[in-house]
C-alpha cells in the first residue's frame, strides 16, 4: 500500500474514544477495546478505491467527511418507540437508545428460560459465556466498522437463551436513535447466545427520531448451539439522511439453523453486511432479505456464507425495488471449504428497477473448493413488464394503481417471512407506504 | 352497442407491420359473434386493439362503443365501459393474489362509474360463488395469479374474473384452447348464462365444438387482417370440414 496519508477520519473519532468512560469496564473488556482501536485506527473510514472489493460500489466520502458528536444520549418517550417501531405487548422487548439500553422503554416479559437485558450488565456480571464470546464473530477481524462499534463497546442488549427452550413469544431488540438536530454516532452491539436444543424467534429493529444526520454502526453477534434454531428478523428504517454500516455475525454449531429475513428501506447510505459461518455438519442457514430505496439512497446487501463442515445448507436470496437515482449494491459470497462435502448452496438476488436512475451492482460470487457440491446462483435487474401491466389495467385499474400492485407482487414473498402477526402488519404498512414514493420517482415502467 | 369501422393496425414504431388490413363489424347488445380465422391472421390482435394494448397503433379507422370513439382511451377506462378481454395466454403475475385484484378491479369500475364500492364481505360472497362455478380449486386462486397455473386453470380463471366483473361486450380469444371436456363445457355454460339482452360476446376460436354448446348468431372468416366472409352459425361448420383454404390468397389466384 502507497499510502502517505493517515487513514481517513481516524482523527474524528479519537477523542471521542479517549473520552469514553471506560471505568466500569472488566478488564478483559478494556482490553478487546483497546485491540479494536487499533485496528479501527490502522484502517479508518474505508474509501472507494481501485482494488478495495468491498467498497468498490460504495462511496463512503460523506460519512468520513461528516462530523459526529458522541456520548450525547438523547430522552425518548415510550410513545414515540410504540409508534415507530413494531411492538406487541406478548413480546419480550429490549430498548436500546443511542447504544445504551433503558429498561424503561422496554417490555420485559417473564418468559423462562431466556434472559433479555443490558449488555453492560452483562459485562459487569460476567453473564453465560460472554467474555470468550463477546468480540470472538466480530471486532478482532480487519473490519473498520466492527474495530469501530467494538472501541466504543460499553452497552447495548444481551440475549440469552438457556439450552431446551423452546420460547414461544418473539423477542426483539429496538435500536432507537434519539431526536436530535446534532449529527451523532452510535454504536448499537447486540450478543445473542442461544442454547443447545432451544427455539428463538428475534426480532432486531432500528429506527431513527431525529431528522438530521446520524452514524449508526451496529454489530450484532449470535450463537447458535447444536440443534438451535434461530428466526430472525431485521428492520432497517433509519432517517434518509443517515448512515447505517452494519454487521451481522452468526456462528451456527451442528443441526442449527438460522433463518434470517432483513426489510431494509432507510438511510442514505446503509450496508447490511452479514456473515454465518456453518462450523459443523448439518446447519442449514437461510438468509433472505427485500430492500426498496428511492432518491438518492445507497443500500448494499454484503452477504456471505461459509461451508466450512460437511452436508450443510445455505440460500441467500434478495429482492430489491429501487427507484430515483438510488443505488443498491448486492454481493453475495459462499465460500465452501475443502472438508465441506454434501454442501447445497443456493444464491439469488433479483432486482426490479423503477427508474433509469436507479442502478444495481450484483456480484454473487461462489468459492468451491469441495467436489460433491451442489451450487446455484443468479441475479436479475428487471423492469415493470408491460404485459403484465396492460392485463392489469385491461381489468380496470389505472396504471399507477397496476403498477403499485405489480411491485407490492414482487415484494409479496418476502414481506410474507415476516410470520409473527404484529411484525407483518408493520412491514406490509411501511412497505405499502413506500411503494407511492417510489413510483412517483419512477419512469422507466409502461411500454413507451 | 360495438361498431369496428374500417381498422387499420399496426406494431406500434415498426414500419410495414400492418396486421388489421380494413376491420368492419358491428355487434349489437345481446348478440353472439364468433370470429374464426388461420393462425396468424390478427385475430388476437383484433382483441388487444379493441382492449388498448398500447404495443399497437390504429392507422385507420375507428372504434365506437354506443356511438362514442374509444380510441383514445386507456385500457382501464374501456374496462369501465364495460369491455372485457379474456386473453388467450393470460400474464402471470407472482405475488398478487385473485382476490385482491379482482376487488381491486371491481372498486375501480364502480368508483369510475360512480357507483357504489361492494362491501368485502358481499365481494367475498360473489367471488367465492364464481369461484365454484368455474370450478377453480380454491387453493390455487389463494396463490400468485396464474403463476404455475396449468393453460386450463389460466383459462378458468379468466373465465373467473369474467363472471366476477360481469362486462358489458366480453371478447373471448380461444378461451376453449386447451381446454378438457368439462372446462369447455365450463366456459360455455358461463358464457351462456351471461347472456342478456344488454350483453354481447365476441368470441374467438378454431373449434365448432364450441359452437355447439355457445350458438353464436353470426360467424365472421378473419384473415390476413380484413373479415372475407360473415354468416350464420352454419359457417363454422363449413370452415371445420374445408378449412381456410378457399379464402387464402393461393386460393383465390389459381380459383
Ligand atoms: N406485438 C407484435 N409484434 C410483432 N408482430 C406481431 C405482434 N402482434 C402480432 N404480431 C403478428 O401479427 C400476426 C397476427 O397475430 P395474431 O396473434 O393476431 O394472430 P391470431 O389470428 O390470433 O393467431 P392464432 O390463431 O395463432 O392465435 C402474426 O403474424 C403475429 O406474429
Ligand atoms: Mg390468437
Amino acid at each position: 500500500m502507497t499510502l502517505a496519508t493517515s487513514p481517513a477520519a481516524v482523527e474524528k473519532f479519537s477523542s471521542a474514544y479517549a473520552n469514553a468512560d471506560q471505568a466500569k469496564s472488566p478488564a478483559w473488556l478494556s482490553d478487546t477495546r483497546k485491540k479494536a482501536w487499533s485496528i479501527f485506527s490502522e484502517l479508518g473510514i474505508p474509501v472507494k478505491r481501485r482494488g478495495n472489493e468491498l467498497w468498490k460500489y460504495t462511496n463512503l466520502a460523506p460519512v468520513a467527511e461528516s462530523n459526529f458528536e458522541y456520548d450525547v444520549s438523547g430522552s425518548v418517550s415510550i410513545d414515540q418507540v410504540r409508534s415507530t417501531s413494531p411492538w406487541d405487548y406478548t413480546w419480550n422487548i429490549a430498548v436500546v437508545v443511542d447504544g445504551r439500553f433503558n429498561a424503561d422503554l422496554s417490555n420485559l416479559t417473564e418468559d423462562v428460560g431466556v434472559s433479555v437485558g443490558s449488555l453492560s450488565d452483562a459485562f459487569s456480571s460476567g453473564s453465560g459465556d460472554i467474555e470468550s464470546q463477546f468480540a470472538s464473530l466480530a471486532g478482532r477481524e480487519e473490519y473498520a466498522f466492527t474495530a469501530l462499534n467494538t472501541a466504543f463497546a460499553s452497552d447495548g442488549a444481551y440475549v440469552a437463551v438457556a439450552p431446551g427452550v423452546n420460547l414461544v413469544n418473539p423477542v426483539q431488540v429496538i435500536f432507537v436513535t434519539s431526536d436530535s438536530v446534532q449529527s451523532r454516532a452510535s454504536y448499537p452491539r447486540l450478543l445473542v447466545d442461544v442454547g443447545s436444543d432451544s427455539s428463538i424467534t428475534l426480532i432486531e429493529t432500528y429506527v431513527n427520531l431525529s431528522p438530521s444526520r446520524q452514524l449508526s454502526v451496529p454489530v450484532t453477534e449470535i450463537f447458535a448451539a447444536r440443534d438451535a434454531a434461530v428466526r430472525h428478523y431485521r428492520i432497517q428504517m433509519e432517517n434518509e439522511n443517515s448512515f447505517h454500516l452494519a454487521t451481522t455475525r452468526v456462528a451456527q454449531m451442528e443441526d442449527s439453523e438460522f433463518t434470517s429475513t432483513s426489510f431494509a428501506v432507510g438511510s442514505s447510505i446503509a450496508r447490511n453486511d452479514i456473515h454465518t459461518s456453518l462450523d459443523a455438519p448439518g446447519a442449514v442457514c437461510t438468509l433472505h432479505g427485500l430492500y426498496m430505496t428511492s432518491g438518492q439512497q445507497q443500500q448494499d446487501q454484503e452477504i456471505s456464507t461459509t461451508h466450512a463442515k460437511p452436508s450443510c445448507t445455505s440460500d441467500q436470496f434478495y429482492k430489491g425495488i429501487l427507484s430515483g437515482n438510488s443505488r443498491a449494491a448486492f454481493s453475495g459470497k459462499v465460500v465452501v471449504k475443502r472438508d465441506a462435502q454434501k454442501s447445497d448452496a443456493t444464491q439469488k438476488d433479483l432486482n426490479l428497477l423503477l427508474s433509469r436512475g436507479a442502478r444495481i451492482d450484483a456480484k454473487p460470487s461462489l468459492e468451491i473448493y469441495a467436489d460433491d457440491v451442489v451450487a446455484a446462483h443468479g441475479a436479475t435487474a428487471g423492469h415493470v413488464d408491460s404485459d403484465t401491466l396492460f392485463y392489469l389495467q385491461s381489468r380496470g385499474v389505472d396504471e399507477e394503481a397496476a403498477k403499485a400492485i405489480l411491485i407490492r407482487g414482487f415484494a409479496e414473498e418476502m414481506i410474507d417471512e415476516f410470520e409473527p402477526e404484529s411484525l407483518n402488519t408493520f412491514v406490509e404498512r411501511v412497505a405499502s407506504e413506500r411503494i407511492p414514493v417510489l413510483l412517483a420517482e419512477s419512469d422507466t415502467i409502461g411500454t413507451t | 352497442m360495438l361498431e369496428i369501422q374500417n381498422l387499420h393496425a399496426s406494431v406500434l414504431d415498426i414500419e410495414n407491420s400492418e396486421i388489421l388490413k380494413g376491420v368492419d363489424l358491428k355487434v349489437n347488445k345481446g348478440e353472439v359473434h364468433a370470429i374464426m380465422g388461420p393462425n396468424g391472421s390478427g385475430k388476437s390482435t383484433l382483441a388487444n386493439v379493441l382492449m388498448g394494448r398500447p404495443d399497437y397503433e390504429i392507422t385507420d379507422g375507428d372504434i365506437l362503443v354506443d356511438g362514442e370513439s374509444i380510441a383514445e382511451l386507456r385500457p382501464d377506462q374501456r374496462a369501465h365501459l364495460g369491455l372485457f378481454l379474456a386473453f388467450q395466454y393470460p400474464a402471470e403475475i407472482p405475488g398478487v393474489r385473485p382476490w385482491q385484484f379482482l376487488k381491486a378491479a371491481h372498486d375501480a369500475k364502480a368508483e369510475a362509474r360512480g357507483e357504489e364500492k361492494m362491501s368485502v364481505r358481499n365481494f367475498t360472497k360473489l367471488f367465492d360463488e364464481k369461484v365454484e362455478a368455474v370450478g377453480i380449486n380454491p387453493d390455487l386462486v389463494k396463490r400468485s395469479l396464474n403463476e404455475g397455473f396449468s393453460g386450463g386453470e389460466k383459462k378458468r380463471n379468466e373465465m373467473l374474473q369474467l363472471e366476477v366483473l360481469q362486462p358489458s361486450m366480453a371478447i373471448l380469444d380461444e378461451t376453449d384452447s386447451g381446454l378438457d371436456v368439462d372446462a369447455l363445457r365450463i366456459v360455455a355454460e358461463g358464457v351462456n348464462s351471461m347472456r342478456s339482452p344488454e350483453r354481447s360476446f365476441i368470441v374467438v376460436t378454431h373449434y365448432q365444438r364450441l359452437l355447439n354448446y355457445i350458438t353464436p348468431d353470426i360467424v365472421h372468416i378473419l384473415v390476413d387482417g380484413k373479415i372475407v366472409q360473415t354468416g350464420g352459425p352454419e359457417l363454422a361448420l363449413v370452415v371445420e370440414k374445408d378449412g381456410y383454404r378457399e379464402y387464402l390468397p393461393a386460393a383465390g389466384a389459381t380459383g
